[in-house]
């Protein structure tokens, strides 16, 4: 019902993002999606990997602080307002969304909308009802 | 020298009968500790060391020493050596950890502060035609108490003004025409700049005298104050524990401070735990010879300085002590508040998702120190959200300032980018010593 999604503490100094990506990129680790949030002190980085174990471990062990927490992968048409209605079913139901980020994986296909919201159950049960789909995390990485 | 001397029959007495004075009251306090403190009569009997055998002031180093850490032991009252009924007043500072370290005054206390006050106001010029200014902090600092109870027994018009707010208090420099300040030296400078930068001319305010303590400051740092505002910037020192300001006072000679010597016995103690002669740097110790309420003996302040006997131009003869060269133990001095690591060290355990490691950056933007804790995120800490990181550095913020009595920026970082705890050194960055004004 949810995707897993890995959370990974990065200080905003010069070089650290670089040093994170190679990491990735040297342990062959691959990514879904990625974003981040930041402030002038720090980032964090939300990643959907294809292999959630590989990478947290790859990561922890390399001394980086992370996290798995769950989130909500809705699919919807890659054409505008395709964002917007799910936003809007979203706030009409009073639910807020934490941040979002999106993707889409192959040309011609629906996007993948990743929703971090307070209410998860809730969220997903709305955006269902709506004829929204959900993916799981099995659907994402085969994506 | 001009200026006028408060209490010329002390303050100019021989070293002859300044000693006399010191053993006659040495032999009265060790007996008050030893009948009513007993933490001291405890500590004098593991010495074999009884009242009988302290007859003058040079018996002094068959005493024990106090230190902070016996003050916190007996956290709060304990060191006192009347009755609660007798204590009219309680100052605090902050302590090494949590616990503060709390002083207690009778009456005769508060009164002998406010003589000792007057003395070093005196010293620096100030006379009953003078309107000082306090810009200490009042409160359970000693500060802006001690300050306004001195000026007021001189009986110059007191503007007891507080800190903070520096506009407010430049138009009541302005409109008041003071012509005396008392704060912290960075304070006088933040102010002198602040007057600066709103176009005053130095000729503008009545300033004449400045009393500033509470914090190290340097030559450099006199100069430019003096500089700025026109004035004349005396260093007056003083500690909680064993009065407030006014234990010693630069006179304008600016040659070192003279301890007030027939209230407190001064030694500076070295690495082996002896006197040191004068001229030797050592560990600021007092014993204080006429409090009542919390009095004293051999009280390690961890000031480093030197002593220098020799007779002074402006005609006192106390025993005068260099500025303070540094510290013998990690206390750091942010905003004249004291701040030992421990503190933070304290703080930071309380908070959970954190890792023991962290690090002090101390600078000055400006002319005011700031204070930034780094501090290692752990796994349990970790968040997916802005702002659940920015409530866990709230969190931290928090618990800092219930420790650490100035305001700490407190930044995450990643693990392992902090010195380990190898070396204490390490944990503290200090920039403002690169800085040109200290
Ligand atoms: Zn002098």
């Amino acid at each position: 019902m949810f995707v897993t999604q890995i959370s990974v503490f990065l200080e905003n100094s010069p070089g650290r993002l670089a040093e994170f990506t190679k990491l990735l990129k040297d342990s062959n680790i691959d990514l879904v999606s990625l974003s981040i949030g930041d402030t002038t002190d720090f980032g964090i980085i939300r990643a959907v990997m294809s292999d959630t174990e590989k990478a947290m471990k790859v990561i922890t062990e390399a001394g980086y602080t992370a996290r798995l927490n769950d989130v909500l992968a809705a699919e919807v048409p890659d054409c505008p307002g395709g964002l917007d209605s799910v936003v809007q079913t979203l706030s009409a139901s009073g639910i807020s969304i934490e941040y979002l980020y999106s993707f889409v994986r192959s040309e011609g296909k629906n996007a993948v909308i990743i929703f971090r919201v307070q209410e998860l159950e809730k969220g997903a049960a709305v955006l269902e009802k709506s004829g929204v789909h959900i993916l799981t995390n099995e659907e994402v990485r085969s994506l | 020298m001009e200026n006028m001397i408060w209490n010329p029959r002390m303050e100019c007495m021989s070293r002859d009968e300044i000693h006399e004075v010191q053993s006659e009251r040495l032999r009265a306090v060790v007996r008050r500790v030893y009948e009513n403190v007993p933490f001291y009569r405890n500590k004098m009997q593991e010495l074999g060391v009884s009242p009988m055998d302290i007859q003058s002031i040079d018996d002094i180093d068959k005493l024990p020493f106090t230190t902070k850490q016996d003050l916190r032991d007996n956290y709060p009252f304990g060191m006192f050596a009347v009755p609660l009924s007798q204590i009219t007043r309680v100052h605090a500072s902050s302590g090494t950890t949590g616990k503060p370290c709390v002083a207690g005054y009778t009456s005769g206390d508060i009164d002998r502060w406010a003589e000792n006050m007057a003395r070093s106001m005196t010293c620096a010029g100030i006379t009953k035609q003078d309107v000082v200014h306090v810009a200490y902090g009042y409160g359970l600092f000693t500060g802006g108490l001690g300050a306004h109870y001195g000026a007021e027994r001189i009986g110059a018009s007191v503007i007891p003004v507080s800190g903070g707010n520096t506009q407010r208090q430049i138009q009541l420099l302005q409109d008041f025409h003071a012509t005396a300040i008392a704060c912290t030296p960075s304070y006088a400078l933040n102010l002198a700049e602040n007057i600066a930068a709103a176009g005053i001319k130095k000729g503008e305010l009545s300033l004449k005298y400045g009393v500033f303590g509470a914090e190290p400051w340097s030559e450099g740092m006199r100069e430019r104050i003096e500089d700025m505002l026109g004035i004349i910037a005396l260093d007056v020192y003083g500690l909680t524990e064993i009065q407030g300001p006014g234990v010693a006072m630069e006179c304008p000679v600016k040659n070192g401070l003279h301890v007030w010597e027939d209230h407190f016995y001064v030694e500076t103690i070295g690495k082996d735990d002896k006197p040191q002669a004068y001229g030797e740097q050592g560990d600021v110790t007092f014993t204080t010879l006429t409090k009542q309420g919390m009095p004293l003996l051999r009280y390690r302040t961890h000031d480093l300085a030197t002593l220098d006997a020799a007779p002074c131009s402006c005609g006192r003869t106390h025993v005068r002590m260099s500025r303070i060269t540094g510290r013998t133990d990690d206390m750091l001095i942010i905003r004249g508040v004291n701040v030992f690591p421990s503190q933070v060290e304290f703080a930071l355990t309380r908070v959970p998702g954190i890792t023991p490691n962290y690090q002090l950056i101390i600078d000055r933007v400006g002319t005011l120190d700031t204070m930034e804790v780094q501090v290692e995120l752990a796994p349990e800490g970790m968040e997916d959200t802005v702002r659940g990181l920015e409530n866990l550095t709230r969190r931290i913020e928090e618990q800092l300032a219930s420790s650490v009595l100035v305001h700490c920026k407190v930044k995450l970082c990643q693990p392992g980018s902090l010195p380990r705890s190898e070396g204490k050194a390490k944990r503290i960055i200090d920039l403002r010593k690169d800085k040109k004004n200290i």
